[in-house]
């Protein structure tokens, strides 16, 4: 695809998850969005021309241009999350690809946390079936703004205006029960590339744009929170150097809202207040700092503060509490939740133990029915759960920012990472 | 940086302060983090990623080199002026004493790499430091196997990487817990792709070695890719010693690090030749060519 090299400046970026069961043609429609917008190179074209044949496929198996991993070519299936990356001239976008049945729910989860758009993919011959509702519940739980229901295999329902009707009509009465703010739909042969990059010469019925120019045009300049300022120290520089010798930086990344000097601010848990002296990076001052910018901030008095405290401003501070209700993502295929168990739980930069009081109910996340007497959370479940923690977590609603309402939950016996949280409130 | 009136950073500031992010979290979460160097620009770029997230301090971590002793001469020149401009420390691991040690076999034919041999070297210098995370300058758009790697990419004490039995990583939440002889690889620029450096480059006007640019050479043409005429190289019937200007897009092991005919001798002129490029970078790399899952194989031995 080519990127001028005047004009970079001022290209975005759009994260983008895709969604799709299996055989609807994910990995597909992938390929042909990387192939037609030319971030094929030749060499990658040439390898997978060549696994193809080996493989006996009809056409170039557009799949083997992201299925990365032995064990994937050789089972034809995904495995993990993979990113790829695509530029036009507009914008830079990083897709999470994500495979369709093993462990579903977890890397979807995963892949949706960074993502400002889902594309949900839905083949024309099956319509809205429960994995669609699944995937659709998911991106609505970790508060994607954007879908893109891309309707597949066109092709093999004679580019019917009609049936493509009908999904919408099912699909927008299903999703009328969640509040994604944005859902668009485009009939697409990911196979045959109509509605992919080019307009379709098939569907001349449809009105709106392919995929590849909704993705460049849509608007996604409300994604971080610009109004309550958080900033989690992330670490303490101090440069110990003649120059710098009384030089204290409070290093991290903007979590919500906008610091500025002179802005007087509370560091928390202490309660200490001061006021924002300058806000600094290696080219000089910086005039504001917002999310998600990484910055180092310096304060007029001299306080203790360390990793994991929040600078705030004061007439604007976030919910502090050692109780905390949140959904969750169960993520670990060894042990299930247990309930009165005790995990390490790391929010912001901020780490503490907390302790599961009480399991409220499971999601069956096909039909939004809350299951109260299901008391297993296995792997890729959702569960609501109430937390005690061992030292107030500083934290917004996750729906008001992702930043500082989201967390995870680490076991410490295996060091691995068991579960994903959005705090509720 | 430029007004932000409307709140926006653009893909390259977004980019950047995600990197940052990462490094401040290595130096915060683990005990001995070491930055891996190789003199290529990635790594370039990763010493001016660090240099912004830890100003006006100095870097909280070393830098290491892994040589192969096959490098080329402006990268090692590099290296050292680099090293001494930020005031590191830079720790050297040797192939070749690995060789002499008799832990590494040197591969034998026309133009044998070392490229593998670097595992053992790389293992044996974070086991003697006692490196708990090694910061590299992968991306995910090099190859394959990397687009599943993640920013904190867990080792088991053997340095292996299983692709199967990752860490989910999810908002900007990084585990970095590990037992005991364990270890991390970490990736900041995980996410940047070969324009997205060479963008950097121009924004912060970072120097670079020569070899990237335009030059003439002599180099041998073997299997699509042209290799640079050096003592470790010996050429097969029918081959020759040609001459043009060439230019690096990668810069490795001179023995499999390929070069692209190009006049392009700026920064400007490299961003018009990426943009324009139909080859991968690493589609230069002989280290790649040996077979579809190479990288991934040399990963889970404790590659980068």
């Amino acid at each position: 695809m080519s990127t001028e090299t005047k004009g970079y400046l001022d290209m975005d970026l759009l994260r983008f998850t895709t969604a799709g069961s299996v055989d609807d043609g994910k990995s597909t429609l992938i390929g042909r969005l990387l192939y037609d917008s030319k971030s094929i190179f030749e060499d990658q074209w040439d390898a997978v021309e060549q696994s193809s044949k080996q493989r006996g496929d009809e056409n170039v198996n557009l799949a083997l241009l992201t299925d990365g991993l032995r064990a994937e070519r050789e089972q034809g299936i995904t495995i993990d999350v993979a990113y790829r990356y695509c530029a036009t001239p507009k914008r830079k976008f990083i897709v999470a690809d994500t495979p369709g049945h093993i462990q579903y729910t977890r890397n979807m989860v995963t892949g949706a946390s960074t993502a400002n758009l889902a594309i949900i993919l839905i083949d024309a011959r099956n319509g809205v079936i429960e994995q669609t509702c699944r995937h659709s519940f998911i991106a609505n739980l970790l508060q994607i703004q954007h879908i893109i229901v891309c309707v597949n295999k066109m092709d093999l329902v004679d580019w019917s205006e009609d049936r493509f009707n009908e999904i919408v009509a099912d699909y927008k009465e299903f999703a009328s029960r969640l509040e994604v703010p944005h859902i668009d739909f485009i009939p697409v042969s990911a196979l045959l590339g109509d509605n992919v990059v080019e307009r379709s010469a098939n569907m001349d019925w449809y009105q709106g744009s392919p995929l590849l120019y909704t993705l460049e045009t849509m608007y996604i300049g409300n994604e971080h929170n610009h109004v309550d300022a958080r900033f989690p120290v992330q670490w303490v520089i101090r440069p110990h150097s003649d120059e710098w010798h009384d030089f204290r930086g409070y290093a991290g990344r903007v979590a919500g809202g906008v610091f500025k000097p002179g802005d007087e601010v509370t560091v928390m848990p202490s309660g200490f207040q001061s006021r924002i002296k300058g806000i600094h990076d290696i080219h000089g001052d910086v005039p504001e700092a917002f999310a998600p910018m990484s910055v180092t901030v310096t304060l007029e008095d001299e306080i203790d503060i360390s990793r994991g405290n929040m600078i705030v401003k004061q007439n604007n501070p976030p919910q502090s509490s050692q109780q905390v209700e949140a959904m969750i993502c169960w993520f670990s295929p060894e042990a299930n939740l247990q309930e009165r168990g005790r995990y390490t739980l790391r929010h912001t930069t901020n780490e503490v133990k907390c302790l599961v009081k009480e399991l409220k109910y499971k999601m069956d996340i096909n039909t939004l029915h809350k299951l109260k007497d299901d008391r297993e959370v296995r792997l890729n479940d959702i569960a609501r759960v109430s937390l005690q923690t061992s030292a107030p977590l500083h934290f917004d609603r996750y729906r008001r920012n992702r930043a500082t309402g989201s967390f995870i939950l680490i076991d410490e016996q295996t060091n691995n990472t068991v579960a994903a949280g959005m705090i509720v409130g | 940086m430029s007004e932000h009136k409307s709140y926006h950073l653009t893909h390259l500031e977004q980019l950047e302060a995600e990197s940052i992010y990462v490094m401040r979290e290595v130096a915060a979460q683990f005990e001995r983090p070491a930055l891996l160097f190789s003199g290529g620009k990635d790594s370039i770029i990763m010493v001016r990623l660090a240099q912004k997230a830890f100003w006006p301090a100095k870097l909280p971590f070393p830098l290491v080199h892994v040589d192969t002793g096959h490098n080329f001469d402006e990268t090692i020149e590099f290296r050292d002026r680099l090293a001494k401009e930020v005031g590191s420390e830079l720790i050297i691991g040797s192939v070749q004493a690995e060789i002499d040690a008799g832990r590494a076999k040197e591969e034998t034919g026309p133009n044998p790499s070392r490229n593998r041999l670097q595992i053992p070297a790389l293992l044996n210098t974070i086991e003697q430091h006692r490196f708990d995370a090694c910061l590299g300058g992968a991306r995910r758009d090099e190859e394959k196997a990397r687009a599943k790697e993640r920013f904190f990419s867990h080792r088991d004490s053997f340095g292996q990487w299983d692709p199967k039995n990752q860490r989910p990583e999810l908002w900007n939440l990084f585990n970095g817990r590990m037992d005991f002889g364990e270890n991390f690889r970490i990736f900041p620029i995980s996410n940047w792709t070969e324009m997205d450096v060479w963008q950097y480059i121009k924004m912060e006007d970072i120097p670079l070695p020569s070899i990237y640019f335009s030059h003439s050479r002599e180099f041998v043409r073997r299997d699509g890719v042209l290799l640079g005429r050096c003592e470790h190289i010996t050429l097969l019937d029918g081959e020759k010693w040609e001459s043009a200007n060439v230019r690096c897009r990668t810069v490795g092991d001179v023995t499999c690090t390929g070069m692209v005919e190009s006049v392009a001798n700026n920064v400007d002129d490299i961003i018009e030749e990426v943009a324009a490029a139909r080859q991968t970078e690493r589609g230069g790399r002989a280290d790649d060519k040996r077979g579809e899952t190479a990288m991934e194989d040399r990963k889970k031995e404790g590659y980068f």
